[in-house]
Formats: C-alpha cells, structure tokens, sequence
C-alpha cells in the first residue's frame, strides 16, 4: 500500500520538526528513515501513523486521504524503541489485543496469536508476562503485535534502539527476512546509517526537517547529494578541498598526475585495516588501506607519498 | 576505635527506641489496658449503643461516599494532569495538593461559610430549595472528601507519569477507543497505586474530626450526626464509659491499614531494587520532562512522608 | 509557583526528544475539555470557593476589622502558642527524626522493621483518638505518674505524637539512596565519624530534613483533635484552631475566619516553601 506525504510541515513551539516534506513510499517496500536524532524522521513516522498531527499537508494512504483520520482507524501497525508492551497481559494476550478490539471470533483469533508467535519464534512464552522476556523478545512480541491487525503499513520507530548490539545486529536480519516473507510496506527509523544501508530497499535521508536525498542504498552511498549525505552515511575525509571517503583514497610512492604530495605522519593497525593519517601541508586527510595494500607500500612515519581520490 | 564506634552506634539506638517508646508504644499499651480491664460485657455494651451503631453507619456512609468520590476525581484529574496539557495545569495539580496542609478546623469553617443554611455563600438558596448541606450528612460528606481529597490523586499521578502514553499510544493504533484504552490499559497499569490510594482516603475518611465536627453541629439523639470519631469526643469530654472501647476499634483499622502500607512500600522496594529489564531510557520517554517534572514536583513534593500524609 | 514551560526552541537531541514527547500530552479536545471543566468545577465548589470564603469573611469588616480580630488578646495568645509550640515541634523534629532515621537505616538491629512500621502508627490514628491516647498516659489519672493535663508542654507532646514520622519519612530515603563511597572516601582522608557525619553526611540530608521539619510545622500549625482533651479546656492552652472553633460556635464568624486567614496562609506558605526546597535539592541532584 501506497504511503504520499505532502508538503507535510510540524512544529513545536518555535522548533521546526518538519519542513515541508513530500515524500511517495512505493507499495511492499522496506523503507528506512535515516537521520541524525532531533532531524524529524520520528516525527514524520508518527504523523504517518496518526500519533502526531500535521499542522500543514496531507498524508495519503492508499490513495486515501488519511490526515485527519485518527490512529485508531487508519490500520497501521507501529513498533515502539521501548516496545510499549502491555505490563500487564501475557505475551498472548499483548498479541491479540488489536483482535480482540475488532471483536473477532475466539477461534480466529488463537489461530491467527498462535501463527504470529511462530513466525517471530515465541510460541512457547505465550503465557509469559513481558518482563520475563528480554529486550529482543519483547521487541519481537511488539512486532507481532502489531502485524496481527494485518496493517497496510509497518512502522517502527528505532526498533533496535534500545538493544545491545549482538541481539540488534540478529533483529536486524529477522526483520530483512521477515520483510521478505510478509511483504507488507514498511517504514523504519533509526539513526544508524549501517542498519540503514544493510537493511532497507530504500533510504530517506532526513536533517533539519528536511529530506536530504531518498534512493537506494548503493545510489546513497555511492552518489550522496550533498556533503551532509556523504558524511552522514560514512566516514570522510577532505582533500583537495573535497569530501572524499577514506578508503577511496589511492597512495602512490612515486608522483604521477593529479595528485597531492604528503607525508605519513601516522599508521595504525585495526584487525584487517590500516589507518594512515597524513600532512598535505593545508590538509590532514586520513586514508583507510587494507592490510595487505599498506605492506605492499612498505610505508613508514616520514615517507614521503602521493595521494589522490579513485572517485 | 572500633568499640568506641558501636558504643556510639548503642546510644543512638537507645535514645531512638526510648523516644519511640515513649511517645507511642507506652500510650497504646495504656489504651489497650484500659480498653480491655473493664470486661468483655463494657466492650459490648460501649459499641452495641443505639448511639454507636448509627455512629458506625453514618462513618461507613461517609467514608464510602467521599472514597467514591475521591477516586472518580483523582484519576480524572490525575489523567488530566499527566495527559494533557493546558494553561494553569501547574497550578492546578498545586492546589490539588492544598487540603492536606490546611487545619480541619479552617476546612470545616470555609464550609460553613458556603454552604452554611443562614448566611452561606450558597447556602440561604439550597435552604429555600429544601437541600440542607450543614448539619447534615451531605456537608459531613463534603468535609471528608475535602480533607482527603489529593491521597488518591498522589498515589496516581506518579505511576500514570512514570508509565508514560507509549501503552496507550500502541492500543490506539492497534484500533482501541479512548474508553477501551482505559479500561484495557490505563486501569490495569494504575491498579495498584489505585487501591492504595483508596485505603488510605478509607482510612482518613473513618478518622476525621476537626473538619466533620464543624459541619455535623455533633448531633446526638434524633438526627444524630456523630460519627465514630465524634462519639468518642464525647463521650470523653462528657465522662461517659466507652470512649476508650472505640477507640481502640479506630486503632485496629488504623494499625490494618498501616501493615498493608508497609507491606505495599516492601514490595515496590524490593521491585525497584532490582535491575530495571528495559534500558533506562524508558523513563526520558515517559513523557516531556516538564509534566512529568512537575507531576512528581507537586505530588512527589512532600516526599514519602506524605505517602501516608492522609492519615490525620 | 507556575512557571511557563518553554517548549523545545534548540535542535539538540534532548531538546528534540523532548519535544516529540511533550507532544503525547495532547491538547484538550471536547472529552477532556468536558473533564477539566469538571474537576475544575468540583474543586471550585469543594476546596476553593470555601476557602475564598473564609478570607472573605476574614475581611468583612475591612482591613481594620481583620486586624482587631487578629490582635484581640486571645487570638494572639493562642497564635502565639501555635507558633511556639509548631516551631518548637519542628526543631525537635529535626533532630529525633534525623537521628530516628540513621538508626533505622544505618543500625541493622533485630526488630528494625517493627519500629519501622510502629513510627507511622500516631501519625494515622484519629486525630482524637491520638488525643484520647495521650490522656490516658498524662491526664488525670496517669498510670505513669505524670500529670500534664492542661499544661502547655503537654500541647508539644501531642504534636510531636502526631508528627512522628514527617521528619523521619523525609529523610530516610535520602539516606538510603546516600553512596557509603563518599564517607568511605573521606575516612580514607583522615575524617573522623563524628567529622564525617557534620561535612559530609549532613549537608546532603538538609534539605530533607528541612522539608521533614516543614510538613511537622504545617501540621502542628493546624491541629485540633489531638491537642483537644490533653489540653483541658483552658484558656493557657488555646491553640489557634480550638480558639477559631471556639468562635465558631459562638456564631462570631468574622472573629474565627481572621484566624483562619492566617492559619491558611501559613499552609500557602509551607506549600511554596516546600516548592522550593524540593528545586534547590533537584538542582543539587
């Protein structure tokens, strides 16, 4: 299902959240918003799924004008950071709440708890309570959630947020696969530029209110808009007065055209990478070599290189 | 060194229980001594009374009344408070507060004064349409739900701050109404803090005195207005036999009431002494700092002290 | 006391977060705008309008009317014992329930918890029944041999029976929450108990101990039942809310609402005070 957001502007007080943002989410796909936080992307997700209203623009589900529709009837499922598990009822329970509102057969609705527990692997903490579940299984739990009201949108707000980084790095997969079974169009916010790149169809770049640049995440990477882009999606560097990323620098030992002449003025050792930080007289740039590229260079502090951009 | 310091350690102690002792423990001994050396028959007789057993019904009726009342109005405000907001909600959540610190003898005067039937502010009217307040039991009502007003507002408003709008929010996408979100959700979740609240509003609603005497005229007889509390004045200032028999009735509550605060803050205790499962973070996304800031401030402000603070 | 709270103007993260989040406290829409002219409404009726009333009538015959009532010989017998007796209450406050709360923090004897849960006991009785209580053991016939029926320090005794636990129950959790690492530390520096307890120890705990103090002050200021009998109906024992009540059932209405005129307006300034209190101990952290 289609999501159209446009000329969507918020404020809060005289904060500018959102500034007049249009953006078109296609139907079935995984898109991430990626931003630094207080960039507006929550807000955006929230207005998408009714929680915030918007104090100028439309936002169409569907095809549908959904502005003014409240959350409670647009049929959005929406994952919390903090999961917003219901203390008080079990696992089961938590899953089947938006089934029982809707006031579904009994029967239905243990069918449809009892398939959604297995797809996200808690069929046997269904009579549990959520604080005996850890972080990854309430997030998962909050995911089932929300996916039994079957919803025509997915929304997760920084649904890895709050966990550690091993369990975040599994969610992460999971939810790629889980995608892939389910299909249904969703959004997901995070700040991570990594869970971003490695897990979405499509990135939505947002800063200060505004979307910086939407694409695929090599077409992010590789053709950043600006230089906001470029260095919020990887590391950079500056040389010849351009943003260039450090593992596209090329390091000559001899002069060869085009290139900047520096001296190494430091090498470290990261497991598989070298780093090397160098003096071109106004420019301290940093490279990124392999292992194997700096021993073939034989560099050492003091030497005298050539440096230029491959890209 | 070491002898010196649990020498020290052992006066501290033992002016600290002699002080407890003294003030309290002593004092209830006597009433109990004097409450059971006159015999079982002075007992029955001290809380069978015509007297007693309207005094009995009239403190129910009104202790009932003004907890029903007390909690409608403290979720509701305590949900205004912590879900919404709008100008004056600091001052309001402040004034929520004021009963607890104002002399029952003022709040039974102010009463008096509104309501009272020859020259209240309202009273003369609802006189003339036959609605006596003063000197009856809907101004006794009155006069305890004043004086208990806020104990079930401060028992909720932190918990309904601290749990935030995140479980609300997530039943409200996943398709529940506002009633059903509070039956579903916010109920459940404030449950607890709740009935907290309503025992101790139940227990200072029994006791009240200063205010309730005011209002009531302490009827005796026909029309009686004495509730327990009133009887015992009475029968005190008047020399009658009995008084210490009810008494020590209100001390038993008294003391059922104060074990089960103590076994409520043991458990909280221990709960929060364990490693919170969710990432602390959760409490920054409560809600804004400034509801939740002044939430706490106002209701929090008067510290544990005033976690019992209703039972005057 | 209400400060405006500005909303989020800097773009910092938890500036931000704060933002998005003081938007789940939403604007008041027709439901709980209905709710809020409810409440309002019965807090008008039940707290406010009265107490307006009381100040009011206070104030019938003006300034000067007010002033006469409150500089009338016995009003000012009577407020004069209140405040000494409140303030003598609270000081006395300060130190046993400082010291009542060390030991039942810091000294793990057997029977810790029953003290624990006996300090609350006076404090919840009845007020009447607290007062009853006291003229069993100091009335006329006291078992224990002291007479203090109808004598001022009998008036102390009451309050501090009633008010046990304000000071105790304000300080204990911050004593609890106190890190032994900072008096260990300073032991390590050559403080001696009694040096750590004055420097380090205490000063964290004053503002609790302030506030405890204030609440027993407030309280005493105001109470009636339990000083009642013990007080035996004297003219030398006149606390300001019996004097009001007194006045009261003399039908002198403008006599009784001057003193509590001022008796509320010790309460609002306790409540502010406390406000304060609970800022400067928050900006302590």
């Amino acid at each position: 299902m289609s999501i159209e957001v446009s000329s969507v502007g918020k404020r809060f007080g005289s904060f500018v959240a959102l500034d007049d943002v249009d953006l078109t989410v296609a139907d079935g796909r995984l898109t991430a918003l990626l931003g630094p936080s207080g960039g507006g992307k929550s807000t955006l997700l929230r207005i998408i799924g009714g929680l915030e209203q918007p104090d100028s623009g439309t936002v169409r589900i569907n095809g549908k004008d959904a502005t003014r529709v409240p959350p409670q009837r647009r049929n959005v499922g929406f994952v919390f950071q903090h999961y917003a598990a219901f203390k008080h009822l079990t696992v089961y329970r938590n899953v089947a709440f938006g089934l029982e509102i809707r006031k579904r057969p009994k029967a239905e609705i243990r069918a449809r708890v009892q398939e959604l527990l297995a797809l996200v692997h808690l069929e046997q903490f269904a009579d549990r309570l959520p604080e005996q579940l850890s972080g990854g299984q309430r997030q998962r739990m909050a995911l089932a959630r929300a996916l039994a009201v079957e919803p025509t949108v997915l929304l997760l707000d920084e649904p890895f947020g709050a966990l550690d980084a091993q369990v975040r790095k599994e969610l992460r997969d999971w939810l790629r696969r889980l995608h892939d079974e389910v299909h249904v169009t969703t959004i997901f916010v995070t700040h991570d530029q990594e869970e971003a790149l490695e897990v979405a169809d499509e990135l939505v770049v947002i800063n200060q209110g505004r979307i910086e640049q939407v694409g695929t995440p090599a077409d992010v990477y590789d053709k950043p808009a600006n230089d906001f882009v470029m260095g919020f999606l990887g590391p950079v560097t500056r040389l010849a007065g351009r943003l260039v990323r450090p593992h596209d620098l090329e390091i000559l030992t001899s002069e060869a055209p085009d290139t900047t002449p520096a001296e190494v003025t430091g090498l470290q050792r990261i497991g598989f990478e070298v780093r090397l930080t160098l003096d071109a007289g106004a420019e301290q740039p940093w490279a990124q070599l392999t292992r194997g590229q700096a021993e073939d260079l034989r560099l050492a502090i003091g030497q005298h290189v050539w440096i230029r951009a491959t890209r | 060194m070491g002898n010196r310091r649990s020498a020290t350690r052992l006066v501290q102690r033992t002016i600290a229980l002699l002080y407890v002792a003294v003030l309290v423990l002593v004092p209830l001994v006597v009433v109990t001594w004097k409450t059971v050396s006159p015999g079982p028959s002075a007992f029955w007789s001290a809380i069978s009374s015509q007297q007693a057993v309207t005094a009995f019904r009239l403190t129910a009726e009104i202790a009932l009344a003004s907890v029903a009342l007390n909690a409608v109005f403290g979720v509701g405000l305590g949900l205004l408070i912590t879900r919404y907001r709008f100008p004056g909600r600091r001052l309001l959540s402040a004034l929520a507060d004021l009963p607890l610190s104002v002399s029952p003898i003022v709040v039974g005067l102010a009463l008096v004064l509104v309501y009272g039937p020859v020259d209240g502010w309202f009273g003369g009217t609802l006189h003339s349409a036959g609605i006596e307040i003063i000197f009856s039991l809907p101004g006794m009502i009155l006069a305890t739900t004043f004086v208990s007003f806020p104990l079930v507002l401060r028992e909720v408003v932190p918990v309904l701050a601290e749990e935030g709008i995140e479980q609300e929010q997530a039943a409200r996408v996943l398709g529940a109404n506002a009633w059903q979100r509070f039956l579903r959700i916010t109920l459940p979740v404030i449950r607890p803090a709740l009935l907290y609240g309503i025992v101790l509003s139940l227990a200072r609603s029994i006791g009240e005195y200063g205010a309730v005497l005011v209002v009531s005229g302490n009827v005796s007889g026909e029309n009686q207005t004495q509730t327990v509390p009133l009887l015992v004045g009475e029968r005190v200032q008047q020399l009658e036999p009995g008084a210490f028999q009810l008494a020590f009735l209100l001390i038993v509550v008294t003391v059922l009431v104060i074990v089960l605060v103590f076994l409520r803050r043991r458990e909280s205790e221990s709960k929060h002494s364990e490693p919170p499962a969710v990432v602390p973070d959760d409490l920054a996304l409560s809600a804004d700092p400034a509801p939740a800031a002044l939430a706490l401030n106002n209701v929090a402000s008067n510290d544990v002290a005033q976690e019992k603070g209703g039972l005057r | 006391m209400s400060t405006v709270v500005e909303p989020a103007t800097a773009a910092s993260p938890a500036r931000t977060r704060a933002a998005r989040d003081a938007s789940g406290a939403a604007r008041l829409g027709v439901g709980s705008g209905l709710g809020l002219g409810m409440a309002v409404l019965w807090l008008s009726l039940l707290v406010l309008i009265p107490l307006a009333a009381v100040v009011a009538r206070g104030f019938t015959g003006g300034w000067n009317g007010f002033w006469d009532n409150i500089t009338d010989p016995s009003a000012v017998r009577a407020l004069r014992l209140t405040v000494v007796s409140s303030l003598l209450v609270a000081a006395i406050n300060a130190v046993m329930g400082t010291l009542l709360a060390w030991v039942l923090v810091r000294d793990p004897f057997p029977g810790r918890r029953l003290v624990d849960l006996i300090i609350d006991i006076p404090f919840a009785l009845p007020t009447i029944v607290a007062g009853l209580v006291l003229l069993a053991v100091y009335g006329t016939d006291s078992p224990v041999g002291i007479h203090l029926l109808g004598t001022q320090r009998a008036i102390v005794l009451g309050l501090l029976f009633v008010t046990l636990p304000f000071a105790v129950r304000s300080v204990q959790p911050v004593l609890m929450a106190l890190d032994t690492e900072v008096e260990q530390a300073a032991a390590c520096l050559g403080a001696s108990p009694f040096t750590i307890f004055r420097r380090v120890v205490l000063p964290l705990l004053l503002p609790a101990i302030a506030s405890g103090a204030t609440l027993a002050f407030a309280r005493a200021m105001g109470e009636y039942g339990s000083v009642l009998l013990i007080s035996g109906g004297l003219s030398r024992t006149k606390v300001s809310s019996m004097y009001a009540y007194q006045k009261i059932e003399n039908f002198d209405f403008p006599a009784a609402a001057a003193t509590a005129t001022v008796l509320l307006a010790v309460s609002l300034l306790v409540i502010v005070g406390l406000d304060l209190l609970q800022r400067a101990a928050a900006r302590r952290g």
